[in-house]
């Protein structure tokens, strides 16, 4: 048993939080203001996770809290089963952790404006964060699968009641799919816990392990059954529709989660278990193709159809099924790993793997972001119809300030953090797979055309008269943009800040060998 | 010698500046935006004063070297930041620096009372900040970087007065086109890292400008593979500096305020295609093809330009097509291995081009518009506009002893003496564009300055059935205030003496002969015979325009009817926009590609996932059947389950 107490106090930070909501405060202004200082605590907490990480320490997972849950000694057919509380941190999921808390932050103060069962909102929201931080946190798949499943709860509730348009379907929708990929990672966490030569649920033992003989279930159908589960919440094309809908349909708070960190469980998923818990996978080139191909198609569909939407939190989601398709991409070459590469080119998986994560936590700063100011211009606005816009920037320079970095930073615009990650990912995968990548690298002219074009029909042109009296953003609405900002030009500048800590996180994955050369 | 801190100054400097302005002077000093434009032109005009002394440090020493520094590194990846200061980045420092400080001095006369004052400085200070970043690179990412910055801050530039829908479409046009070469670029350099490993047996980076023409010499990339890639650095370039067919974006660029078109057209975006094949150049020199494929795209684009601007009446989109056709023969003088010529003309042409488009907003000051057939006689009222406009075009018609002469023969002599075939084509193309240009470009003085006023945006408003208001007067025939006419005699000091840098003939003022070309170390000459055709083609092509523009019977003259077909092309651009942009991007892609595949996600993927969440909630209501509530059947099911269960498990137990 280990208890350091820092990751449990930053998950159930916000948990405890909505019980005190929940039990003690009355319905009113202080449940705003409560939650807001809640998950400003955890974003310290999780900003506090990741610089005690120490990135050239030794010891792979750090901040440790470990104590047995059940087993050491259940018996289940002739294998012993231990399950465990086991919370920790490695490179690659401390910089989410802190992303979860800088975008919780986000959330709660894009949800001020909140006016109905005000309580009850703040007290998912809350749950919500806990879920995702729980995530990101866990080390042991029975945790973690439970902390994936409580995510659903809260979201339900609150695209459903506080959604607009068709809510209700959109909740549904995003329920039936979720459910449909827990249902395949929980036949994969059975599997692995019958097949695995270790017979445990321990996930950094996996990881070091790898998961590799067999006895009932083949190592490949394991793998499929992680990756279905997890290209179902990243999303990987044809799987990606209830994106859209549930964006649309969410309350703007929720919009910043679901695209900023929620997304990002499904590429943690791909990373963490499907390329780092099966190093000898038999196969492994042809699944690396098949995902690559799905990687490419997902990228340009998604930059195609983006083009096509009208409702600005749609023309949004679209654009993550597009960016969300670089992170399968880099997650491709991990997985194909050394046999992509021939003996004599060095293999560079590492490189697309450390640009798939430094794409999820760009990508959510920046999604978030836009999420964020397209609620503000709705609130505003009272639309979200593009063609009902226009001419917005002259009447609200700063929403249309942050509108233009955000979108600057979408398209892949260098000096801002997405084009580190993006150009990493094509630098790592264009040796493995040089024509998928050219493909893909296509989608930055599409990103070009469809953000400027969006940015041209609702801040450009002449205002439309409707809009004459429409107001600029408060500083309290404006704060979480401008922290959002402040994230993606710092890292856009000086993307060490994050690359150490992925790098270092990727090094410890079995099939890179250029970074753990590098003896990160 | 200089220090590198003082050469990371002359960047920091403009970028430091628009800090400060859209941190502190924009959002809380915006009363005082004259704060703005003093901290951009000290600071540019420090930047400027660096730079000469980069350039003396250059003279005296020749290449500078620096050690670069770690920005980021993860395994096989490096990528470094450093500076290189060799006689090329050191002449473009000088350019980039001298026509913007020029132009943001202008700009306090132009932009006088303009509300975005101080963005309008912001980002003409990044902007200038971009593209000194974009020559001091030392990597071939860091390149991009600021390659990729300079797009973006024409964007916002152009887009400058966003409330006008063209500004706003051709801002973003501009970047989406330039972005397709963008695209090649990004590949070559991903082609770059894929042979990481074989640079790095040999000690070299991949990504490090200077390796990569030491390992095209090691011969560490070579073939088909060399030259696709020469080709999509040159796709980059392509974009930048408007070459046919990536062209169509600058004329539309006019749309943003005259000192940043004067900016654009001279020392920063369009340069900065030129300046990539010119840094590149011992690795573009490799692969024939490119070469060949390189000269011919830009002789094409020399010419196909120059038609264009016979014949438009906007002065801007004049000096637009003029500024693509004079980036064609910089590009086909790279294509032919004439890189002494190529960036001298680039020099020259900075400091001409930059003053025309000064003129044409001089002259917009005065009449309002841009229209020229609602100018005309501007030359009484606007004495040293015309003066200095006319020295300008003499120098663009290629005139002796002007600038422009010396350079333009340069290139025409080296591809005459090329010898091979396609040599000889960019040879008759170009030269064909000699009197072309010197056309044009007479025809826009003329219709500009001389005949009678044609009464100016008034006019223009009134034939546009524009209500006029009552007591208002938009035209203030006058000569420009003394911040706009000084920058404009300062370039046109320098279009005059520019020249003699290179004049291959004698020794003038202590500068020897040759100097350009042995300070840059590599060749150029002028064959006296082919300068004095060229001389005369250029007086004919005045020639033309006097008669045609100067008699005033003919005014505004028509072509004449057998010439109506041709007109009517050219001014229709060839149909180009048309073509590209409203059939291949609009009807094409967006219409039928983007259309069809916005149809399949909503009809058959989005209905496939519904179809089978419906066809689940069926099963289960024929599930739901055996739900009949009688414990009996229960018991039977849930026998029969375990019967099965222990079947198959201890099947697998005794296997």
């Amino acid at each position: 048993m280990e208890f350091n107490g820092l990751l449990t106090a930053t998950v159930f930070l916000p948990l405890a939080g909505a019980i005190v909501i929940a039990a003690l405060l009355r319905s009113g202004g202080k449940v705003h203001l409560f939650a807001t200082l809640v998950l400003l605590a955890d974003l310290v907490l999780s900003g506090l996770v990741l610089s005690l990480y120490d990135r050239g320490g030794a010891e792979r997972f750090q901040i440790i809290d470990r104590f047995n849950w059940f087993g050491e000694g259940a018996i289940i057919g002739s294998a012993s089963f231990t399950a465990s509380y086991h919370l920790a941190v490695d490179g690659l999921s401390a910089p989410l952790v802190l992303l979860t808390g800088l975008l919780g932050l986000a959330a709660v103060l894009a949800s001020w404006s909140i006016q109905t069962r005000v309580k009850e909102y703040f007290v998912w929201l809350l749950v919500l964060q806990t879920a995702v931080m729980g995530v990101f946190a866990a080390q042991d798949f029975l945790l973690f699968f439970l902390f994936w499943e409580l995510e659903l709860v809260p979201m339900y509730m609150l695209i459903s009641i506080w959604g607009t348009g068709r809510k209700e379907y959109s909740a549904m929708k995003f329920l039936v799919f979720t459910i449909l990929g827990g249902a395949f990672m929980l036949v994969g966490i059975i599997a692995v816990a019958l097949t695995s030569n270790l017979a445990t649920f321990d996930m950094t033992q996996l990881s070091l392990m790898g998961i590799s003989s067999s006895s009932v279930v083949p190592v490949g159908l394991i793998f499929w059954f992680f990756v279905a589960a997890f290209a179902i919440k990243l999303p990987v094309w044809p799987v990606h529709t209830w994106l859209p809908d549930a964006h649309t349909d969410a309350p703007t708070a929720v919009s910043i989660m679901l695209a900023g960190v929620l997304l990002k469980m499904g590429g943690y998923g791909l990373i963490r278990v499907c390329v780092g818990m099966f190093p000898e996978l038999e196969h492994a080139q042809t699944y690396a193709w098949v995902l690559a191909v799905l990687a490419v198609v997902g990228v340009l569909y998604g930059a195609i159809v983006t083009l096509r939407q009208t409702d600005l939190k749609r023309l949004i989601a679209y654009s993550s099924v597009s960016h969300m398709g670089l992170v399968l991409l880099g997650v491709a070459v991990g997985v194909g790993g050394g046999t992509l590469f021939g003996s004599d080119s060095e293999n560079v998986a590492g490189l697309a793997l450390a640009g798939a994560s430094m794409q999820m936590f760009t990508h959510g700063t920046i999604t978030g972001l836009l999420f964020l100011l397209v609620g503000l211009v709705y609130e505003k606005a009272h639309t979200r119809y593009i063609p009902d816009l226009g001419g917005l920037a002259g009447r609200m320079p700063l929403i249309a300030c942050g509108f233009l970095i955000a979108g600057l930073a979408s398209l892949g615009l260098p000096g801002l953090s997405g084009f580190v990650a993006e150009v990493m990912v094509f630098l790592g995968s264009f040796k493995a797979f040089a024509w998928p990548t050219a493909l893909a690298a296509f989608g930055i002219v599409i990103a070009a055309g469809y953000i400027l074009w969006m940015l041209e029909r609702v801040l450009f042109g002449p205002r439309k008269e409707r809009f004459d009296l429409i107001t600029d953003a408060s500083i309290l609405e404006a704060a979480p943009a401008v922290m959002l900002t402040a994230s993606i030009v710092v890292i856009g500048v000086y993307p060490s800040l994050l690359t150490d800590y992925f790098g270092a996180g990727i090094a410890h994955l079995s099939q890179v060998s250029d970074l753990v050369s590098a003896g990160k | 010698m200089i220090q590198e801190a003082a050469v990371w100054a002359i960047f920091l400097l403009p970028l430091g500046s628009f800090v400060a302005i859209a941190l502190v002077i924009r959002p809380f000093l915006n009363r005082f935006s004259g704060l703005a434009a003093l901290t951009t032109i000290t600071t540019i005009g420090a930047s400027f004063a660096l730079s000469l002394v980069a350039l003396g440090s250059v003279i005296d020493n020749g290449e500078v070297l620096f050690a670069p520094h770690e920005w980021l590194s993860l395994g096989a990846l490096q990528i470094n930041l450093g500076i290189i200061l060799d006689p090329l980045t050191s002449i473009m420092l000088v350019v980039v620096t001298g026509v913007s400080l020029m132009v943001q001095v202008y700009s306090l006369g132009y932009m006088r009372g303009d509300p975005g004052f101080a963005r309008y400085y912001a980002l003409m200070s990044l902007f200038t900040a971009s593209m000194i970043g974009l020559v001091i690179a030392s990597n071939v990412v860091q390149l991009y970087v600021f390659w990729e910055l300079v797009g973006v801050c024409s964007y916002l530039l152009i887009g400058f007065w966003f409330t006008r829908p063209a500004a706003a479409a051709a801002a973003k046009k501009a970047f989406v086109v330039t972005r397709i070469g963008d695209l090649g670029f990004l590949i070559a350099i991903l082609y770059l890292f894929f042979n990481t490993a074989a640079f790095a047996e040999n000690g070299l980076n991949a990504l490090e400008i200077a390796d990569i023409s030491a390992g095209v010499q090691l011969g560490l990339l070579g073939g088909t593979a060399l030259t696709l890639m020469v080709m999509g650095i040159f796709a980059g370039a392509m974009g930048k500096s408007a070459q046919f067919p990536l062209h169509i974006w600058l004329p539309d660029a006019m749309e943003g305020p005259t000192p940043v078109s004067s900016l654009i057209h001279a020392a920063t975006m369009v340069a900065a295609g030129v300046f990539l094949i010119a840094r590149f150049f011992p690795v573009v020199e490799a692969s024939v093809h490119a070469m060949q494929i390189i000269a011919l795209v830009g002789a094409i684009t020399a010419i196909f330009a120059a038609t264009m601007g016979l014949v438009m009446n906007d002065i801007k989109r004049v000096l637009a097509y003029s500024t693509i056709s004079q980036l064609g023969y910089m590009v086909a003088a790279l294509g032919v291995g004439a890189y002494v010529p190529a960036i001298f003309h680039l020099f020259t042409h900075a400091f001409f081009k930059a003053l025309l488009f000064m003129g044409a907003g001089s002259v917009n000051h005065a009449s309002g518009t841009f229209d020229m057939r609602y100018m005309g006689g501007l030359r009484k009222y606007m004495p040293w506009t015309y003066m200095l406009v006319l020295i300008g075009s003499l120098s663009l018609a290629g005139i002796f002893p002007l600038s422009g002469f010396w350079s333009k023969d340069e290139i025409l002599a080296h591809a005459w003496g090329g010898g091979s075939t396609v040599d000889t084509v960019v040879f008759w193309l170009l030269f064909a564009a000699v009197p072309m240009t010197a056309f044009y470009i007479f025809r826009m003085v003329f219709m500009t300055f001389h005949g009678e006023f044609r009464g100016g945006v008034e006019a223009e408003e009134q034939d546009a059935g524009i209500p006029s208001h009552q007591g208002e007067h938009k035209v203030h025939l006058a000569e420009s205030p003394w911040v706009m006419v000084l920058p404009m005699g300062l370039l046109a000091v320098a279009s005059v003496v520019a020249g003699g840098l290179v004049n291959p003939v004698v020794d003038i003022l202590g500068i020897p002969a040759h100097w350009f070309a042995d300070f840059l170390g590599g060749k150029s000459d002028i064959i006296l015979s082919l300068a004095g055709l060229s001389l005369a083609v250029a007086v004919l092509g005045i020639g033309t325009a006097v008669f045609l523009f100067l008699v005033p019977n003919l005014l505004p003259g028509p072509l004449g009817a057998p010439f109506r077909l041709a007109h009517h092309l050219l001014s229709r651009k060839y149909y180009m926009d048309e073509l590209l942009e409203g059939g291949v991007t609009r009807r094409g892609f967006y219409g039928v590609g983007g259309g069809s595949l916005d149809w399949m996600d909503r009809k058959i993927i989005d209905n496939f996932a519904e179809t089978i969440g419906w066809s689940s909630m069926n099963f289960g209501r024929v599930v739901a059947l055996l739900q009949t509530g009688q414990a009996q059947g229960y018991v039977l099911i849930v026998t029969l389950g375990a019967i099965v269960i222990g079947g198959v498990f201890f099947a697998f137990m005794w296997t």
